[in-house]
């Protein structure tokens, strides 16, 4: 009776799957027509002149903003696929019975994929430390989880390149693990808040199985989410960067923002702070000021300090944690920041 | 009578959450009462670790994303 092609699941699979190679290869195509198309508006059309400071910035524009929405889109949807196999439940179960350093190395790790809001800090804290999970470890998946941002990553893959990406990706976890190992090692259970401690152990929502197309229609639909969240700040951002890149001299910032300035790595965290969540916009400015004479362990800290330390999560962690506890959060992340900033800027 | 509720401090996606599933009510035309639990010491009484939740008839039924209707449909029929 069951005939395969007739089915409506099946039916419903086949077009899932027809749309997303459709999609693949219109992704790919229009990837590729970018440059020749950048350059033929901005010196063929608008007749600018190539090596002027008005059509350098155009077309670096013009090539940037859809480059990086293209890459935006496509690599969210790929991590988001990744994202459906790991579940903070999932996480959470990984982690138990793991002891101090080795937990918090897996915690930082799993903080990279197990899909995170801030808005969630605090059950997941509760949860996490309730069923047993050391304080240490859970702050090397409360730190890990934000500071290695999806959007961060892809922005400076398609910026920068799949080195400083790396990096990037290497210093968070690094800042997440030594955070949380310094937070273990200190003892400090007595500053959570108390009402913490009496919460009584809950299981955690069974898994679901999920289909192959449940997996492309959530991944779609958290590529619709985050992009349509960022994607002014990312034009808002490259259009700042085009025109620093046409018109800001070379080597202008290598007094402010180069190596030789010590206080400099410093002064990028606290710049850092208030520009919460703007990621998106922040690294294409940062990546026209590297053209000028920043240097990577500078920006690298700046972009640290605007992800990982966030004003809201901290104040949504103030409901479980005591002030005390929520100062030291504070100062070891940011310095493990400043330590990984001036460490980059030596080796490199 | 089904009693919803939807757990989360006042997140975007707990106002997404709440208007689908009254959506979905109305759409069905059953009888519901909704219900927005804010408090995290009364949102951890449920088996949760990341906002929103779903909870109908005091049953968890989705954490940490928004459904799809027709998840929600099918929970609402249970």
């Amino acid at each position: 009776m069951d005939n395969s092609l007739t089915h409506p699941a099946k039916q419903n699979q086949l077009r899932i799957i027809a749309l997303l190679a459709l999609i693949t290869a219109a992704w790919f195509a229009a990837y590729n027509l970018i440059q020749p198309l950048a350059d033929w508006i901005s010196y063929s059309a608008l007749h600018l002149t190539k090596g002027s400071h008005l059509g350098d910035a155009i077309a670096f524009f013009l090539y940037d903003v859809p480059k990086i929405l293209l890459l935006l889109s496509g690599m969210i949807f790929l991590i988001s696929i990744l994202r459906t196999f790991f579940s903070p439940e999932r996480t959470r179960a990984l982690l138990g019975g793991k002891r101090q350093g080795i937990g918090n190395v897996l915690a930082s790790l799993l903080g990279i994929v197990t899909p995170f809001c801030s808005c969630s800090a605090v059950p997941l804290f509760i949860g996490f430390v309730e069923s047993g999970i050391p304080l240490g470890v859970t702050f090397s998946f409360l730190i890990a989880a934000p500071t290695i941002n999806e959007v961060a990553i892809v922005m400076l893959f398609g910026l920068f390149g799949w080195k400083v990406a790396g990096l990037y990706i290497l210093s968070g976890l690094i800042i997440a693990i030594i955070a949380g190992v310094l937070i273990g090692r200190l003892k400090l259970e007595r500053y959570v808040e108390d009402f913490v401690w009496q919460m009584q152990s809950t299981g955690g929502l069974q898994e679901e199985k999920l289909a192959w197309t449940n997996r492309i229609e959530r991944a779609w639909e958290s590529v619709k989410e985050i992009v349509g969240k960022v994607w002014l700040y990312v034009i808002a951002g490259i259009a700042v960067g085009a025109g620093i890149h046409g018109y800001v001299p070379e080597t202008a910032l290598v007094g402010i923002m180069g190596k030789q300035a010590w206080w400099s790595v410093p002064a990028a965290v606290l710049l850092g702070v208030p520009l919460y969540s703007n990621a998106a916009g922040v690294i294409p400015i940062v990546s026209a000021l590297m053209e000028k004479g920043a240097s990577l362990g500078t920006v690298l800290a700046f972009m640290m300090s605007v992800v990982g330390l966030s004003l809201p999560e901290t104040i949504i962690l103030r409901r479980v944690l005591k002030p005390q506890l929520i100062t030291v959060f504070i100062g070891t992340v940011a310095l493990a920041i400043i330590i990984t900033g001036y460490l980059f800027n030596l080796v490199l | 009578m089904k009693n919803i509720k939807i757990l989360g401090s006042g997140c975007a996606n707990c106002k997404r959450l709440e208007a689908m599933a009254r959506k979905v009510v109305g759409d069905l035309g059953i009888e519901a009462e909704f219900e927005k639990v804010t408090d995290y010491a009364e949102i951890m009484k449920y088996p949760i670790l990341s906002t929103p939740g779903l909870v109908i008839n005091e049953k968890l039924v989705s954490a940490g994303r928004i459904p799809t209707e027709e998840q929600i449909e099918t929970w609402l029929k249970e």
